[in-house]
């Protein structure tokens, strides 16, 4: 027969708070959280107070007013009309998209730099030391206005283009590099060029499952099934969308309208030329974005002779950009631009409802393109049409990637030192040769080091791409952080606003993170 | 035997070594090195050639610029004068605007002594911690002497101001061994309490007494600037962020829920923001958070908020270390009968310290080199100054590259120093058998 006996029933006693380890932990938290609500009503208090005295309160509603003022670097439409929410989700967006293409531009450099730093080459390896050492050790912030002094300081102005003898020249007639950005061909899409573009993203898709589906192949039956198929899948569609839509559904003769006091109806494209430079005529041409055969018919008059873009005495040329066709033509009727350019079969209904009178002029423009280019070109002293893109964003871009491409080769490096040197001659004394043990043994290992450190590599970027404010770049930091705070001096509501949003980003990139670390994690036991 | 055999077939044999041969042309010296990390393959050639090609354009644009740079002239039209139309720097922005660099331009020019006899200090303070093997152990009562020696040379003002704050850690230290011994919570409230009543004694003194002259004169802290400001930012927030940082991992890796989310709360949350927000609180916000009336230095506000940055960034770094410890190591404490102060104290922070020092000093360096950001809230530290003052100026308007370059080799010394001997530290404190 046994006995439980049931220990001696302790009573609770005060001292026991402070010297029994058991109670101890609740008495400090207890003071922890009350010295924490004190705090917090401290500063609670100082705020009301301070705010009464300042006469302001606690209130979102100006992000519903007018900004008032201009972004010249956005990607959705905004005007100084907008509200201050617009113009912070502008700044969002600008956020995103300087982050991204630091992110895509740092990894490849990173990369390059890591493995090239491992390379046998005695002097390729120190210089990419050299490069590692000098980037990572120099603020971010001043390599950031070295590059923007180089964008904005020593870049010819856009009259250096212009003249006879003009001392800068566009790059391939396209790209133009000036102290006002650099200005690259956009694209326009015609019929059918969302098409293509689908079809070119499934290809990438069918693309990489057929590798996969070949790997799979080779190593569950030992079959290897040709690589060029690959490339194949990835070309072919892409090419024939694209003939098929240039060839039959897009094949639409063009004419260039414009008023009848600029020309006579019959005049041919050559003569159309020469009388715009005896009669000096400004022309306002009127882009429509959506209508490849509009950049077909602007880059078809800076073709004529009397558009030679370096002579000063040339033809002077704006563009308009409209969204629609018929807004264009609304456009034209009022008489706000003065050429556009419409399919051959509305051409004469079009040209004699206009009221002032109009003609259509016969040209080789055929809407045949799915896909075109809208290349810049100057017009008086400043390029215009294409996309610009603003010293500002350049040098925040190529700042970061650089920067932050030097600390992800250290990354990439550690990450290929760390595979123990028993894996590639394990690898080796298989018989795998040096690519493919690159390739199946240390990569996939070294990818587990070093990918965790490369988004906070990432997380770094985007939190230093706040760093656009010194480069008068609008980000969030710029706008919201900036401007806005500074116009309407709701200090405290945008800062706020500004944490938060930053905190997401952050929050979520280290969420994926720990979500990536879980499944590629060592399984053990 | 061999006699008899070599007389029989009169065969030659040589009984002499023959001198030895030089190796052939292409093993040996330079070329052999050559061809092995140059010319090894067709690919490795073409890498060399073009990285020959990139090192040639790279001296031959910036060496002229060097060589021929002018370090005399009072503006930047002068230098071209000088240089009459060749390639060449104009150093002679730095020689001329050299103190505005280092002290910005407003601290008065007969005291520039006072800083650099504070940076110089710097180093016979830093040198007992960094060396701590090789340099006597009493050095480091200068270094704890060194913050309020500092203070004062840089700052000036009464002298009673820094003995009353040296005065008061004293106390609390007096305090902390008295009662240490018998409760650590005795000891610890007791020493910031003793460490308080000395402060607000001496404070009340100061301000009865300085009334006259003193010593060194008073500089106030919006006058800093230049590089001293990035360097004064740098250390000071780099060592209030230590105890700190430590603090902040203990509590994370606490059992106490409250305690713990506290410190998950803040550190989450300053990881998660750009400094620069952090700087725009110091400059517009922080102001509405503090007792009405009271006016706060600009100075001390972006040292409490890049305090508050870096201190949960050397948390991360600590809670590292303080994971990768052998669960043993806790549970021996825990079998010692060592209460959580002595354990942590005595056997689990000098062990995980250790372990901490390379990503510590990342932070520190990290740090420094975000020090520049205060210039965008227009505190003129070095790049402040460059961006402000001098490159504004008529003399010096558009010396773009001597500028930017002399401030990243300031940097660039500095930042690479300090990650050098963080190596150099590494190696030294390897325990392991490699």
């Amino acid at each position: 027969m046994t006995t439980m006996t049931d220990p001696p029933q302790e009573s609770f006693r005060l001292s026991m708070l402070l010297n029994d380890t058991r109670y101890r932990s609740y008495t400090f938290q207890f003071i922890a959280l009350i010295v924490l609500v004190a705090l917090f009503a401290y500063l609670g208090s100082n705020l009301v107070q301070n705010l009464r005295a300042a006469g302001l309160n606690i209130s979102y509603e100006f992000l519903g007013e007018p900004a008032g003022y201009d972004i010249n670097q956005r990607l959705i439409e905004y005007e100084s009309q907008s509200s201050h929410w617009r113009a912070a989700i502008v700044g969002i967006l600008n956020t995103l998209l300087v982050a991204f293409l630091a992110c895509v531009t740092a990894t490849i450099l990173g990369v390059a730099a890591g493995v090239l730093r491992l390379s046998k080459n005695w002097l390729v390896s120190k210089l990419m030391a050299i490069y590692v050492e000098a980037f990572r050790n120099v603020p971010v912030l001043i390599w950031i206005i070295i590059i923007f002094t180089v964008m904005t300081a020593v870049l010819p102005s856009p009259r250096a283009f212009r003249g006879e003898d003009a001392t800068s020249s566009m790059l391939l007639d396209s790209l133009a590099f000036t102290s006002q950005g650099v200005f690259v061909p956009g694209l326009v899409f015609g019929t059918g060029g969302l098409l293509v573009v689908l079809t070119l993203l499934a290809s990438i898709a069918g693309m990489v499952f057929y590798g996969k589906y070949r790997t799979k192949k080779l190593y569950d039956e030992g079959k290897e099934l040709p690589g060029w198929v690959g490339w194949a899948i990835l070309i072919v569609p892409t090419i024939l969308v694209y003939q098929a839509f240039s060839l039959t559904a897009g094949q639409v003769e063009n004419r260039i309208i414009v008023p009848s006091e600029i020309a006579a109806a019959d005049v041919s494209l050559e003569q159309f030329g020469e009388r715009l430079v005896t009669d000096k005529t400004n022309i306002n041409y009127c882009v429509v974005t959506d209508s490849t055969a509009s950049a077909l018919g602007k880059k078809m008059l800076l073709g004529l002779p009397a558009m030679e873009l370096t002579n000063p005495d040339a033809v002077k040329m704006k563009s308009t950009r409209f969204f629609s066709m018929d807004d264009a033509k609304t456009a034209f009727a009022a008489g706000s631009c003065n050429m556009l350019v419409v399919p051959a079969s509305e051409a004469a209904n079009f040209a004699s409802s206009v009221e002032t009178g109009a003609v259509a002029l016969a040209t080789n423009v055929k809407d045949n393109a799915p896909i075109a280019f809208d290349t810049p070109y100057l017009a008086n002293f400043r390029f215009t049409d294409g996309i610009t893109v603003r010293g500002s964003l350049i040098a925040l871009w190529f700042a970061l990637a650089i920067y932050t491409g030097a600390f992800i080769a250290e990354n990439v490096r550690a990450g290929i030192q760390a595979i123990s040197k028993g894996q590639t001659e394990a690898a080796a004394s298989l018989g795998l040769r040096p690519g493919r043990i690159m390739n199946l043994v240390v990569l996939p290992q070294a990818l587990r080091v070093i990918i965790p450190p490369l988004i906070s590599q990432y997380l770094n970027i985007t939190k230093n791409s706040s760093l656009a404010i010194a480069v008068g770049y609008m980000d969030i930091t710029g706008t919201l952080g900036g401007i806005t705070l500074n116009q309407t001096g709701r200090a405290i509501e945008c800062v706020l606003l500004l944490m938060l949003f930053y905190l997401v980003i952050s929050l979520s990139i280290s969420g994926v993170m720990n979500i990536y670390n879980n499944a590629v994690k060592l399984k053990e036991r | 035997m061999s006699d008899t055999t070599s007389q029989r077939t009169e065969a030659f044999v040589r009984t002499d070594m023959l001198p030895e041969q030089a190796p052939p042309a292409t093993q040996t010296g330079i070329i052999k090195w050559g061809r092995e990390n140059l010319f090894s393959g067709v690919a490795n050639s073409a890498l060399t050639v073009f990285a020959f090609i990139a090192i040639y354009f790279i001296l031959m644009s910036s060496m002229p610029w060097i060589l021929n740079g002018v370090w005399n002239a009072s503006s930047i039209r002068e230098c071209r004068e000088l240089l009459e139309g060749a390639t060449g720097g104009c150093f002679a922005v730095l020689t001329e605007r050299w103190n505005q660099l280092l002290f910005g331009f407003k601290y008065p020019n007969d005291e520039y002594w006072r800083p650099t006899l504070a940076f110089a200090l710097l180093f016979i303070a830093v040198a007992p911690v960094m060396f701590y093997k090789y340099l006597p152990s009493k050095m480091l009562l200068f270094t704890g002497l060194y913050p309020f020696i500092a203070f004062w040379l840089i700052w000036g003002g009464p002298v009673l101001a820094p003995i009353f704050g040296l005065l008061g850690f004293v106390a609390g230290y007096l305090v902390w061994s008295r009662f240490v011994a018998n409760s650590f919570a005795v000891g610890f409230f007791g020493a910031i309490a003793a460490a308080l009543v000395t402060w607000w004694v001496g404070g009340i003194i100061t301000n009865s007494v300085s009334a006259g002259d003193t010593l060194l004169s008073a500089v106030p802290s919006r006058d800093m600037g230049g590089f001293m400001l990035n360097l004064i930012l740098g250390t000071v927030c780099v060592s209030l962020s230590l105890p700190l940082g430590i603090a902040l991992a203990l509590g994370r890796q606490s059992d106490m829920p409250i305690i713990k989310w506290i410190c998950v709360v803040f550190i989450e949350f300053v990881r998660g923001v750009p400094l620069i927000t952090l700087l725009f609180v110091a400059n517009v916000v922080l102001a509405y958070f503090l007792p009405p009336g009271t006016t706060f230095d600009l100075i001390l506000r972006v040292i409490i908020m890049i305090t508050m940055f870096s201190s949960a960034y050397i948390a991360e770094v600590i809670r590292g270390a303080l994971a990768a410890l052998p669960r043993g190591q806790y549970e021996a404490a825990d079998s010692l009968g060592l209460d959580y102060p002595q354990a942590m104290r005595l056997i689990i922070l000098p062990q995980a310290l250790k372990i901490s020092i390379p990503g510590i000093v990342n932070v520190a360096v990290g740090l420094f080199k975000d020090t520049v950001l205060v210039s965008v809230i227009s505190m003129f530290d070095l790049l402040g100054m460059i961006r402000g003052p001098i490159l504004a100026s008529t003399e010096w308007n558009g010396v773009y590259w001597e500028l930017f370059g002399f401030a990243s080799l300031l940097f660039f010394v500095v930042c690479y120093g300090i990650s050098q001997y963080s190596q150099w530290l590494e190696r030294e404190l390897a325990t392991d058998h490699r």
